[in-house]
């Protein structure tokens, strides 16, 4: 257990005065995988919100190395990074500890960095990369991404006469990338600080690739006043819109059950880009989310029974 | 804040920066509505700490000692998540 | 010691001997060898190199960029559609001053898709800032490797050296290597300026320029190119002091009396010389200049050998598909533009997508240009040599 006064013995590596939107997820993220990590760190992101935000030339809000090469290519760069490390480490030149983390948001994670991440997994680069999920491609204006919930307006789904908003389920990363068999994989979320840092500090332990997808809330995408960035975060949570789980030694285990699972309506009326569809013609959008929502926790409840192994014959 | 900018044989090659720049960079005019920090009421719990995206409050030895208002943007997560038996923060409307 | 090496085989050996920190690839026809050859040695561990099979040419150069900028010393190997997948990122690695190395095999650019030989891959990037050599054969793809890496340490600007796809990677030819420990003599540690695995003094790198900065960044990049041919001259001194072989920026073939004379890149080089040894013995004054560095674009020199000659032909083993012919002929037009003396032109594009080009060709190519010397007339400014239907 972590406690947030040795978190505040840390010397802060993500600082103020970037320009993040006031109560920005993404910022939150990454200010508190930053103050999780014991070691040096070392930081690459990629393209988008957090990587614009934090580094206008000539400030930059990162006190630690940084590199931003280009969209799709952060696992990539950052696994050039650590073969360096790695080469150097052998041949004696360097001896310090450090760990190596990749940011990128679900755009430049779940589409066009998709398969730089995989590539990244499957060498087995000890990198941890995360995942800020906002649901749609923020920095570029609001579009929809494969992570766009089900019904959510954006600009390039918009909630129109004819189609209510994006009308394709959430592509399931974090599955994704447990098929890859990492060392360490999660879903956590900024509203629960306590199981974000335990998550962050147990992937920078793993010797080998690591994942985890943090639920940033967008409060201009996803339209609700500033103040309810954390607040939404833990309604997705209660709702099982994103639950918190684990994947390490090969097994799963949720973190965080909810006390009573509250219907995603109360996770949609918060936020303004599922307002139309309260006054669709039918509510098949929402039973649909509801569906997915049911579907991908029944089937964790299920894989996360205590003591249970997932895999294969040995 | 406002300073001569470099010409191109004065900057770094290769787009290099010194980390932690942008302290240089006060966000604080952003604000509508500004934090007050009571200091009678507050527990020192550093939930406000830990939600607040700009690293806008002040700990020392592990106690909060008010908001830097150079960088504040007045999202009030700060006020909202704040216990709500304790209320330590108000947000009210910033004065020009 | 003297062997027998094709080109990719020299290459790979290049590589060996310069033991990079890091080398991160992805197969392509005609490279993979390159790839395959230094995958042996790392298994073998002949070479300390930390080898990323990347999954994609673009995460193999972002692999590059990564540990370029954590100090180490990288190198990878590409062609054709490989380069072109890592186009963005071969602006993004000059952008941001980071020496590494290409070992580029020039192949055909889809569509159509051809795996055989002409220049339009390394051609379609000469804008990214990269330093950009054409080797004639497999002694200078094996030379100009190991030059590379200091040419490009020294000039903080990324290099690829180029060999023809098939013609020179894949044929075997008698070279003369260096002695395994001179080469790390040669080349010293790479001088890191900067490094992201410096943890106590952090920098960040590639950071978003607003329209206040991104205009010095560039014009700092591009005096950085303008005065990189100094650099090179000098590693090509150095390189041909310590081991015997001097490399000129521009290669000059009987040229002092030439009347007419042919200017090509890489293998065509070779060829042309043969073309002149003939054509000489018949009492023919011709020449070649083989254009060896193309970027930096040896302008001063340039400008100096092609006003030797009456009559120039260019040959282009590409085309720029602008109406202006090939690369090397619409540079050669503009840097003549305010010269008193100048040369008759004439632009060949040839051997597009492997098509060969024989020697008899060349020298018919050469008879062309006596008669446009002798009526002092260009017939056509642009032909495309060796196609059927023209």
């Amino acid at each position: 257990m972590v406690s947030l006064k040795e978190l505040a013995q840390q010397e802060e590596k993500f600082l103020g005065g970037h320009r993040g939107c006031a109560g920005c997820g993404a910022t939150i993220a990454a200010r508190m995988v930053l103050l999780a990590a014991k070691e040096p760190v070392v930081v690459g992101a990629a393209t988008g919100c957090l990587e614009v935000i934090s580094t206008i030339y000539p400030y930059t809000a990162w006190n630690i190395p940084y590199i931003h090469s280009a969209f799709e290519n952060v696992a990539a760069t950052m696994a050039g990074v650590e073969a360096a490390y790695k080469a150097f480490k052998k041949k004696g030149k360097i001896s310090k500890e450090m760990r190596f983390i990749a940011f990128g948001g679900d755009g430049g994670t779940y589409d066009i960095g998709l398969q730089a991440l995989s590539g990244m997994i499957e060498r087995w680069h000890r990198v941890l990369y995360v995942c800020y999920n906002n649901e749609a491609y923020m920095n570029t204006g609001i579009q929809r991404s494969s992570a766009t919930p089900y019904g959510a307006h954006t600009t390039t789904s918009p909630a129109g006469k004819k189609i209510p908003g994006k009308l394709q389920p959430r592509k399931n990363l974090t599955e994704i990338v447990i098929a890859h068999e990492p060392v360490y994989a999660a879903q956590s979320t900024i509203g629960y600080w306590n199981d974000l840092v335990t998550k962050v500090r147990k992937a920078l332990d793993a010797d080998g690739p690591s994942f985890i997808n943090i639920y940033s809330p967008c409060r201009l995408g996803w339209a609700y006043t500033p103040e309810k960035t954390i607040a939404v975060s833990r309604m997705a949570v209660e709702t099982c819109v994103w639950p918190l789980y684990e994947y390490e030694n090969r097994r799963y285990r949720i973190t965080l059950k909810p006390k009573e699972k509250k219907p995603v309506t109360e996770f949609m009326q918060m936020q303004g880009r599922f307002g139309h569809l309260f006054k669709w013609q039918n509510d098949i959008p929402i039973k649909e989310f509801q569906a997915e929502v049911d579907r991908i926790w029944e089937r964790l409840l299920k894989r996360s029974v205590e003591g249970s192994e997932i895999t294969e014959s040995k | 804040m406002k300073k001569e900018k470099k010409g191109w044989k004065e900057i770094p090659i290769g787009l290099v920066l010194e980390g932690g720049t942008s302290k240089k960079f006060e966000t604080g005019d952003w604000r509508s509505d500004k934090p007050i920090w009571d200091p009678k009421k507050c527990t020192h719990c550093l939930i406000c700490w830990i939600y607040c995206p700009d690293t806008a409050i002040i700990i020392k030895d592990g106690k909060v000692q008010g908001i830097d208002y150079r960088y504040c943007k007045g999202c009030g997560i700060c006020a909202e998540e704040c216990p709500p038996k304790i209320r330590a923060i108000t947000m009210v409307r910033e004065e020009k | 010691m003297i062997v027998a090496r094709t080109g990719n085989e020299a290459m790979a050996e290049a590589m060996r001997q310069i033991n990079p920190d890091v080398v991160a690839a992805y197969p392509i026809t005609p490279a993979t060898e390159v790839v395959q050859l230094f995958a042996s040695f790392v298994h073998d561990g002949v070479v300390t190199t930390e080898f990323v099979p990347a999954e994609s040419e673009h995460s193999a150069i972002s692999a590059c960029v990564g540990a370029a900028a954590a100090g180490a010393r990288v190198m990878t190997s590409t062609a054709s559609q490989g380069l072109a997948l890592m186009h963005e990122i071969l602006f993004i690695g000059a952008g941001l001053r980071l020496p590494m190395v290409i070992c580029l095999v020039n192949r055909a650019l889809s569509s159509p898709i051809n795996i055989h030989c002409d220049h339009s891959d390394s051609l379609a990037s000469r804008d990214s800032g990269w330093i950009q050599i054409f080797s004639e054969n497999t002694q200078e793809a094996y030379d100009s490797t190991i030059m590379a890496v200091k040419m490009s340490e020294e000039a903080l600007l990324p290099a690829m050296v180029t060999t023809d796809g098939f013609i020179i990677s894949h044929g075997m030819e008698r070279i003369e290597l260096v002695d395994d420990a001179e080469v790390p003599k040669f080349l010293g540690e790479r001088k890191v300026r900067y490094s992201l695995l410096n943890v106590e003094d952090p920098i960040t790198l590639g950071a978003l320029d607003l329209q206040d900065y991104y205009f010095e960044h560039k014009r700092s990049e591009i005096d950085a190119m303008n005065h990189t041919l100094p650099i090179i001259e000098k590693v090509q001194k150095e390189f041909g002091d310590r081991f015997g072989r001097y490399y000129p920026i521009i290669d000059e073939f009987m040229m002092d009396d030439a009347e007419v004379a042919v200017m090509a890149m890489g293998s065509t080089g070779g060829t042309t010389k043969v073309a002149i040894k003939r054509l000489r013995e018949k009492g023919k004054k011709v020449g070649l200049i083989r254009c060896r560095i193309y970027r930096p674009f040896p302008k001063e020199a340039m400008l100096k050998t092609i006003t030797k000659a009456k009559v120039l032909g260019i040959m282009d083993r590409a085309d720029t598909l602008s109406t202006l012919g090939g690369h090397l002929y619409s540079e050669c037009r503009s840097i003549l533009f305010e010269s008193n003396k100048r040369p008759l032109l004439k632009n060949y594009i040839y051997g597009l997508g492997g098509r060969d080009i024989s020697i008899e060709e060349i020298e018919a190519v050469f008879d062309d240009l006596l008669m446009i010397h002798k009526s002092n007339k260009v017939d056509k400014d642009i032909v495309y040599y060796g196609v059927r239907g023209e």
